[in-house]
């Protein structure tokens, strides 16, 4: 690999650069591997069973989509809201947001009972599916969020990019509450039957996707031998903080309204109290790890100018968010589901019961292909384009927070 | 082969039944008999939105720990009978207790055959899909195995085929990959037969359970929902279940 | 590696070779110019329910009408149905048309190198309990299409 192939770096560091495509390539691999083996010898191999249907793989793949989502929110806030700070970095945004929306996607196709068949998902789509409308989605979002870099990256293009921006700023709340909505949708299942689902997964794709953004971005500068601007990180952690306390919010929200309804109440019951893995991790890892920490982290005054204590408060983010989204869909599903109303059940088939699962190492190796894929795609593209954020900093000076 | 070439398609047709006569294997020949002797409807006429195939289960006649229905689908589907959470089950014998006054109660679970099944409205391939009669089926041909209907389904009344699977019923095509669930034993309901776990249980002597056409007024299953109470499982969905019980 | 004609309208194979042409144009499924064609085991009966040449191309089509009616609207016609087929062109040896290489469907698949997946699904022998009571079809069921 040539060493001018890595544009607008002072150093190539073309070792360090082939030894992180080997660390991704590695993953990758992995995923690889366990696709071929589970496609062979079917789903036995997974801890995925006939009452929790979606197991870890989702947990890591609905993260990267809803994240991707919300990494965009910084292109948006440049260019529709006209942020400075923001503008700089919308390319590097924009990027992301497809890097970790083909992550994501990728590990729900390797983990479809038939992946061979993904060509009929492309041809039969059931309108009134809104898993269906999803996949619409998240097509046009590559559409769209690949024509929006071009306008940005593009010279002669520009003019268009503040339209181009807007239309993929509304494409990418309408995508989180579809993808929101899969949960909402399912009436039966007391976990999910809400319509606080979608609007939840807009203000959690806000925080996950600026931690993302926050931990990407630090990891340029440093590779670069860059120091990011004071100003710049006190703004950025502020809107994270921000961003966190409304998660936070929305999760008491949740499940405050389902207090309110005696008929939710064994299900708060069971994941506030008596859930065992899945009451651990919502209040250690959603609630403490993934928002009182970071928020702390954030508040405190040392943060102002530690980059690594802003680092340190995406990654817990991020963590928490990966609880968060175990508790949503792996708890949900293993809650029992109520057919009889105030009535004990019991059958061969697991009814009644709190459902098990024990995600299985193959799982692991299908999830962190996800990531795998996102870190593997930033890490090219970051080299191949101008993605490095160029802060204009006497803008930044006459523009008001 | 090439023999065969010029040959019309007349002759074609009546020298393969004479073929279909001599073969030794000809698993649909005693459905065709049944055509011949009990019919109502010729095989390319395909099922008619006149019909709605339901099923009525008196809870009070379910035996105490019978499982005679259960067994009697799993021969007919070619299930394993294994109850793991892994293994698939078309039918299973739910024991419920109100705990409101302990009264307990035995009932098979199946697929309720819904009549706005949100297993097909979840479904993005049209995969899940509801026969104009009513029986609701997966299309293995273009399931992709996302098991969405599996979330959405209120009854848990589908499974997911975790293994390869080989040596399946000829009439019952069942795979890796895919979502099954009860299909009324479709087969048999074609040919004008009643689905196996019926069969077995009014064989058996505890005729709980009566399968027939909801549309038809003169049908079995029709009078007596007219005429007794029964129950739909969580009739606050809506979902106009094809399945319903007495005596909860 | 030739492919038979019939493969290239099964989906996505696109490599259209020197020998389609020719295979195309045999009468007969002997040996064409130096290529060695698979040797299928005859089915039971008589002769197949269409024209010889014509299933060859036009089998994944009639099959796929087939499942559709058969599935999605339960017309249950018997003439193009896979269980029929496989009741004919089971292996006298294996009892199945894709248990070894020789088999009815595998020999032609593996030759054609066409994967096909019905066999994830569908049973590759003819049912147990007919083969028990070979009964005389009283009626004529076929039509078809
Ligand atoms: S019971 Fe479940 S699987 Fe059956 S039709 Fe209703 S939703 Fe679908
Ligand atoms: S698993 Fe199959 S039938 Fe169920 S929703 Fe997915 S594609 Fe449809």
């Amino acid at each position: 690999m040539a060493n001018e192939n890595c544009i607008n770096q002072g150093n190539c560091r073309t070792p360090q650069f082939l030894m992180l495509l080997g660390a991704g390539g590695l993953v990758v691999l992995g995923t690889l591997f366990a696709f071929f083996t589970l496609e062979h010898h079917g789903h036995v191999l997974t801890g995925m069973n006939n009452q929790v249907v979606w197991g870890l793989p989702h947990v890591f793949a609905v993260f990267l989509i809803v994240a991707a989502s919300g990494v965009l929110n910084v292109a948006s806030i440049g260019s529709v809201f006209g942020k400075q700070v923001y503008k700089a970095r919308a390319p590097l945004s924009g990027m992301l947001a497809l890097a970790m929306l083909a992550g994501g996607l990728a590990v729900l196709v390797l983990d479809l009972g038939r992946p061979d068949r993904l060509i009929v998902a492309m041809t039969h789509y059931n309108f009134k599916s809104i898993f269906a409308w999803n996949m619409l989605f998240y097509n046009g979002f590559f559409a769209i969020v690949g024509l929006y870099l071009l306008t940005l990256m593009d010279r002669k293009l520009k003019a268009y990019s503040k339209p181009v921006g807007f239309a993929a700023f509304l494409w990418r709340l309408a995508l989180t509450t579809a993808t929101g909505s899969i949960f909402g949708f399912l009436v039966a299942r007391a976990g999910y039957n809400s319509a606080l689902m979608a609007p939840m997964f807009i203000i959690f794709s806000f925080a996950y996707g600026l931690a993302a953004f926050l931990l990407v971005q630090t990891a340029m500068y440093l590779w670069n031998g860059l120091t990011l601007d004071e100003r710049v990180l006190a703004r950025m952690k502020t809107l994270l903080a921000v961003f966190v306390a409304a998660s936070l919010y929305f999760t008491v929200v949740f499940h405050l309204t389902n207090l309110y309804f005696a008929k939710q109440w064994d299900y708060e019951r069971f994941i506030l109290l008596e859930g065992g893995v899945y009451t651990t991790l919502f209040w250690v890892g959603q609630i403490l790890v993934g928002g009182l920490i970071p928020l702390a982290i954030l508040f405190s005054p040392g943060s102002r100018k530690s980059l690594a204590l802003v680092s340190l408060a995406s990654l817990l983010v991020i963590i928490g968010g990966h609880a968060q989204m175990y508790v949503t869909i792996v708890g949900g599903q293993a809650f029992p589901l109520d057919m009889f109303p105030g009535y004990e059940m019991s059958s061969s088939f697991h009814d009644g019961v709190v459902a098990g699962y024990t995600p299985s190492g193959w799982e692991i190796l299908l999830g962190m292909g996800g990531i795998g894929i996102a870190f593997l795609a930033t890490v090219v593209a970051v080299r191949a384009f101008k993605f490095m954020p160029q802060d204009d900093f006497s803008a930044l000076e006459c523009e008001k927070d | 082969m090439s023999e065969h070439n010029k040959r019309d398609t007349m002759q074609e047709r009546r020298d393969f039944l004479k073929a279909g006569a001599v073969m030794a294997g000809a698993t649909a020949a005693s459905g065709v008999l049944v055509y011949s002797v009990a019919h109502s409807r010729a095989p390319e006429e395909g099922a008619s939105a006149s019909k709605r195939w339901g099923m009525l289960i008196d809870t009070s006649k379910c035996g105490d720990g019978c499982n005679d229905c259960v067994t009697a689908c799993n021969t007919e589907n070619g299930l394993s009978g294994e109850t793991g959470p892994q293994d698939s089950q078309y039918i299973r014998k739910l024991n419920i207790k109100d705990l409101r006054n302990g009264r307990v109660h035995e009932l098979p679970m199946l697929c309720q055959h819904c009549e706005h099944p949100p297993c097909v409205d979840v479904c993005p391939t049209g995969a899940s899909m509801r026969r104009a009669d009513g029986i609701v089926l997966v299309d293995r041909h273009i399931c992709i195995g996302c098991r969405y209907c599996m979330m959405a389904c209120p009854y848990k009344a589908r499974s997911f085929v975790h293994e390869p699977l080989t040596d399946q019923n000829p009439e019952v095509p069942r795979g890796k990959g895919c979502v099954e669930s009860c299909t009324f034993c479709v087969q048999r309901v074609d040919r004008d037969e009643q689905p196996a776990c019926v069969e077995a249980c009014n064989a058996k002597g505890h005729q709980a359970m009566v399968f027939g056409d909801l549309k038809d007024p003169e049908s079995a299953i029709a009078k007596a929902l007219k005429s007794q109470a029964s129950t739909e499982v969580r009739a606050d969905l809506g979902l106009n279940t094809g399945v319903r019980y007495q005596g909860i | 590696m030739a492919k038979l004609a019939g493969c290239l309208r099964a989906g996505l194979r696109l490599a259209v070779l020197a020998g389609v042409a020719a295979l195309m144009a045999a009468p007969s499924s002997e040996a064409v110019a130096g290529v060695d064609l698979p040797k299928l085991e005859r089915g039971k009966g008589e002769k197949c329910v269409e024209d010889t040449q014509f299933m060859r191309r036009n089998h994944m089509d009639l099959l796929k009408h087939q499942r559709d009616e058969t599935m999605r609207k339960g017309i249950r016609t018997t003439r193009h149905s896979l269980k029929r087929c496989v009741e004919c062109h089971a292996s006298e040896k294996t009892g199945s048309v894709a248990a070894s290489k020789e088999d009815f469907c595998a020999a032609c698949h593996s030759y054609a190198s066409v994967k096909l997946d019905c066999w994830d699904c569908h049973a590759t022998r003819p049912g147990k309990k007919s083969a028990a009571s070979p009964h005389v079809p009283s009626q004529v069921n076929g039509g078809g299409q």
